[in-house]
């Protein structure tokens, strides 16, 4: 049977129309878009037409505002990079608990050069306090940076909100919409936000290839210095086949907005509430609820008193993908921090589960997930120190049942 | 996707001796749900031989936790009890035919409810003595709790010493940022500490241990290297330096130019000597050349 891919979140397939633009540039179409020939001529054709496609999808009012990167991770960290040299006498960030390790790790290590970060908590939703945020804006704030979803749960932030009070403050506001470009609308010329980053590879494009949004007028320091590509803003031959890609990409996922947010959407509900009434002890991290404010294709399952990866390996055997948040299939010893920063109490935290669909995933497959995953729990409670006959021991860990469900 | 052994997904998939067990004399829990391992191994054993007559368990974790408790249940079946607590955290990820260094953890824990189901059979109270930090170096499985004890224990200043010491940092090296934070920190506590504790870390007592040796030539080729990536910043000062006779631990050495009796002679040779010493891996004092003359 063909294997089931629910790991969006991770990566995505490259859709074969962008496999088939992509290719010319690998044989005929090779030249330098710099170069004074007509082998670089038209790859500079290509480029411009990609850069329009992507400030389509952004609804960027320049296309100049599109800078092309290397991915979602160099993107991230030019933007803050850029606003703490741009901005000598401002040394703080302001940032969320909940952010991927591309903008969390980057802020780690700023704090050993002496810049003070501060990151917002969640609820057990996942939500901030914006009351708590601008109690945290000051004139000594060089960058906000809050990501529009989150790639775990797929809670949404405010971020058109959370931008217009940093530009109150004359703060320069960032945002990680890595997992949000092309899953929900966005219209970046109605908002105060400076710079976004996105991620090709999260929308059909091929891996290797990002873009920052870079608002007009924003005071901007490049990260690579060099040639003159990009305007001077990022230096390095121009990858033209991602480029290029990227701007199919964008186009589809324009075309396809409606779909990801009707019947994508219709999938996932049916997916968590296929799941949740069949399987105990389950229930649904961040956002989650009918009125919340969550991505489209993402849910996140926490499975109580099991452990996330042997729960990928058995899912993997029935040929099903996805990924989860526990702390083994890292590698490290704590599970992952987003679970952590919401609450999530350990007993449940371990067994979170992440499925997050495409736009090529069909209701077959999902209802072939639902049934699968009520048996695997059982499985694994069964093995479980923490599980009994019908339900989970008695004893101190209840204490700490979850009222999340 | 780790790189699990085909015995370790056979013992994950079809796990031996599941469930709580009728009976059982011998009990023992480690782990916790909080650290997203727990193990529960249940022993029958033979009051009058000893010998454990069957063994099984109940595991809250990843695949090669379920996978290491299942390969323990098997290994120590018709063993006697002295004979059970022969059985290492190693053997146990040997009959998986080997586990990721990140999940060593998971035999080191079959190990541990071995021995806790074993004193708790024998009426024994069993402590868990055993702290593990955050994976350091993936290569050879070292923790950053087992680094900052042998930094602590021996006084060690660089990432070639850790090396020696633990072998964490020996392979891939891309450890070695992590390995200068852990230095960092236990060096700041030391001078916090004041300045006989801060001592403690001199080089002097280094001692090379585990080191692979180098041969005599490849010892003076480090030598030159290390000199010759130093002499540039001299030249630029208007000085240089050169290697005349290098004995046992001693390298004497010629300062130059604006080096050569001026009052920075001493902390120049320090600072050389220093790097030479990470560089080698050993104990070794640079001295200027005019001591040699004295000496023959
Ligand atoms: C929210 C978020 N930010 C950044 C990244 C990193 O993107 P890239 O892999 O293109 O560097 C990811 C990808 O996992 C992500 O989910």
């Amino acid at each position: 049977m063909k294997p089931i891919y629910l790991d969006n979140n991770a990566t995505t397939a490259c859709d074969p129309a962008v496999v088939e633009a992509m290719l010319p540039y690998f044989t005929e179409q090779f030249g330098n878009p710099s170069s004074m020939h007509s082998f670089g001529n038209k790859v500079g054709g290509a480029i411009k037409d990609a850069r329009r496609k992507v400030q389509a999808l952004l609804g960027a009012e320049h296309e100049s505002e599109i800078v092309f990167t290397s991915c979602g991770t160099e993107s991230d960290t030019t933007a803050i990079l850029s606003a703490l040299k741009a901005q000598p006498e401002r040394n703080q960030i302001v940032t969320t608990a909940v952010e991927h390790p591309a903008i969390l790790t980057l802020c780690e290590f700023l704090e050993k050069d002496g810049y003070i970060v501060r990151k917002l908590g969640v609820d057990k939703r996942g939500r901030l306090d914006l009351d708590e945020y601008k109690s945290l804006l000051n004139d000594r704030v060089a960058i906000v940076s809050a990501m529009w979803a989150n790639n775990e749960t797929g809670t949404l932030f405010p971020v058109e909100e959370m931008a217009e009070l940093a530009h109150a403050r004359s703060i320069q506001f960032h945002t990680d919409a890595v997992q949000a470009v092309g899953k929900i609308p966005m219209d970046l010329k109605q908002t105060r936000i400076d710079m976004l980053s996105l991620s090709g590879h999260k929308l059909h494009a091929p891996k290797g290839i990002g873009v920052l949004y870079l608002r007009r007028n924003t005071r901007f320091r490049p990260l690579l210095r060099g040639g003159h590509q990009e305007r001077g803003r990022r230096a390095g031959t121009e990858n033209a086949a991602s480029i290029v890609g990227l701007g199919v990409a964008c186009d589809l996922a324009l075309q396809n907005l409606v779909h990801e947010n009707t019947e994508v959407r219709r999938l996932r509900d049916k997916l968590q509430a296929g799941i949740l009434a069949r399987v105990p002890h389950a229930f649904a991290t961040g956002d989650a609820g009918p009125a919340g404010k969550r991505l489209p294709n993402t849910c996140n399952i926490a499975f109580e008193y099991i452990e996330g990866e042997a729960i990928l390996m058995l899912l993997n055997k029935m040929g099903i993908a996805a990924s989860s948040g526990s702390a083994c299939t890292s590698g490290s010893l704590e599970p992952s921090h987003v679970m952590r920063a919401m609450g999530i109490p350990y007993t449940a935290a371990h067994g979170t589960t992440r499925f997050s669909l495409s736009r090529y995933n069909t209701e077959a497959e999902i209802d072939r997930v639902i049934d699968a995953v009520p048996e695997i729990v059982a499985r694994l409670r069964k093995l479980s120190p923490y599980w009994s006959a019908n339900g989970p021991v008695d004893d101190t860990e209840r204490a700490f049942a979850p009222a999340y469900a | 996707m780790w790189d699990y052994s085909a015995k370790v997904q056979e013992h994950f998939y079809n796990p031996k001796n599941t469930g709580p067990l009728e009976n059982a004399n011998g009990v023992g829990d480690v782990g916790s749900i909080k650290c997203g391992d727990a193990l529960r191994l249940m022993l029958k054993v033979d009051p009058q031989t000893e010998v454990i007559e069957d063994a099984h368990f109940q595991t809250f974790g990843c695949g090669s936790a379920i996978a290491s408790s299942s390969a323990l249940t098997e290994i120590i079946k018709g063993k006697t009890l002295d004979e059970a607590l022969q059985v290492s955290n190693q053997d146990i990820a040997d009959y998986l035919d080997g586990l990721p260094p990140e999940k060593m953890h998971c035999s080191v824990m079959g190990r541990e409810a071995l021995q806790a189901a074993i004193a708790n059979y024998r009426g024994e109270e069993w402590k868990d003595d055993h702290e593990e930090g955050a994976l350091v170096c993936k290569c050879f499985a070292i923790d950053a709790v087992m680094i900052e004890d042998v930094v602590r224990a021996n006084g060690l200043v660089s990432v070639e010493e850790v090396t020696n010491y633990t072998k964490a940092g020996g392979g891939c090296s891309s450890c070695h940022e992590a390995i200068e934070e852990i230095l960092e920190k236990v060096a700041e506590e030391w001078s916090a500490e004041g300045g006989a504790a801060a001592a403690t870390p001199a080089p002097e007592p280094a001692k090379p241990a585990a080191r692979a040796q180098l041969t005599s030539y490849q010892r003076m080729r480090k030598i030159e290297e290390v000199v010759e990536s130093i002499r540039p910043t001299l030249v630029k000062d208007g000085g240089d330096i050169e290697i005349v006779e290098v004995s046992g631990k001693d390298i004497y050495v010629n300062l130059k130019g604006a080096c050569a009796g001026c009052m920075m002679e001493q902390a120049t040779l320090g600072g050389i000597q220093q790097k030479l010493i990470e560089a080698l891996g050993e104990f070794v004092r640079l001295l200027p050349a005019k001591l040699l003359t004295e000496i023959h």
